[in-house]
């Protein structure tokens, strides 16, 4: 065994008598550093699973504080904790659930002058962001610093989830080049969303993440998995890179990160 | 004329009556889209923009595939083909 104290060996033993993933894969992933955008729906559920799997790094983004109307669905905030920073909270929470997780909590608004000294310090993006302007400037700078990005989101019944992996698949802007105008597209807090849909979806993420950690399986880069709860179906599209993407095509248009107007979905 | 069925986002279902699964005809993307602005009005605008492109946060699949690495509006359609709207969805955190 590589360096495991007892008491790891015991934690992980699930994860250790698995060929695919063994005593190297379990010391991949306590060195693994993932960095999770929200500490809400999606957060919530991918930061219960990376912390039990032994992902050894977490950094998790939010500046929100806890809103009882977010315990429908943030599993990991509770009841106490209204008021508190989303950060703290799931940060209490994770030391709870597993010691061995350095949990670095960062207060703060992701735009372009933050965004790529944040990335730096992480493998894996997590975005489980709530607005567009934010998936674009996640998307742009992980395309700049070649990280991986675990995307996914959720809306009322309907999920998607993807991986894109700069140089071996599409990006965000291969499928839709730009964000969509302010209004055109409503809002989860306008139109409501089921809240055991962002579960699904987040813990999704982290079976991507994960397996980029051990490098296992086949990545879900280039298809976009869609899930509709109400018809419990799964489907899977082809997504491509598009040569003349303004990211990361042949010739982009796009160098420097750009913040969009803030805007969510509910129309001014 | 090809008969297919298309799958309406739920932003879209509005214009459908709340209908997720609809049925279309044509012999192309653009003549199925064309025959169903007749009958759900307004479904064109929702997919297009003033200039009379599609709009870019809205993608169109013909089964598994984007139509923009096929051959765009003008991707033939077979009989039972499954098309699919699929505007950028942004939720998470909220």
């Amino acid at each position: 065994m590589v360096d495991f104290t007892e008491e790891q060996i015991y934690r992980y033993s699930r994860h250790i008598i698995l060929p695919e993933v063994g005593g190297t894969g379990q010391r991949k992933l306590l060195e693994a550093r993932v960095l999770c955008l929200g500490a809400g729906g999606l957060g919530s559920p991918s930061l219960l699973y990376l912390a039990a799997a032994g992902v050894g790094n977490i950094g998790i983004l939010d500046f929100d504080v806890v809103d009882m109307s977010n315990l429908q669905r943030q599993v990991i905030h509770n009841t106490d904790r209204i008021g508190m920073p989303k950060t703290e909270s799931a940060k209490e929470f994770i030391n709870k659930l597993n010691p061995d997780v350095n949990v670095t909590m960062i207060n703060e608004k992701l735009d372009a002058s933050n965004v790529l000294g944040i990335f730096g310090d992480y493998d894996i993006i997590i975005d489980g962001s709530d607005n567009f302007p934010t998936r674009y400037l996640v998307n742009d700078a992980c395309v700049m610093l070649n990280k991986v990005n675990v995307h996914g989101s959720i809306f009322r019944f309907d999920g998607q989830v993807t991986v894109f992996k700069p140089k071996q698949g599409p990006c965000y802007r291969c499928l839709y080049p730009e964000p969509p105008p302010p209004g055109m597209v409503p809002s989860c807090q306008e139109a409501g969303v089921l809240g055991v849909l962002a579960g699904t979806i987040g813990t999704l993420q982290v079976v991507e993440a994960v397996k980029q950690i051990l490098d296992i399986g086949e990545p879900l880069v280039g298809k976009l998995l869609m899930y509709n709860a109400l018809k419990t179906e799964f489907r899977k599209l082809n997504i491509r890179r598009d040569s003349n993407c303004p990211m990361c095509g042949d010739n982009p248009t796009i160098t420097e990160l750009i913040d969009y107007e803030q805007f969510c979905g509910i129309s001014a | 004329m090809a008969t297919v069925k298309i799958r309406i986002p739920t932003p879209l279902q509005k214009i459908t009556g709340g209908a997720g699964e609809i049925e279309g005809e044509g012999n192309d993307i653009k003549d199925v889209i064309d025959n169903l602005e007749s009958k759900y009005s307004g479904f064109k605008e929702r997919l297009y923009d003033e200039e009379g492109k599609l709009r870019r946060f809205i993608n169109i699949y013909v089964n598994e595939e984007d139509i923009r690495f096929l051959d765009g509006e003008n991707t033939r359609l077979n009989d039972g083909d499954d098309i699919s709207v699929i505007p950028a969805i942004a939720g998470g955190a909220c």
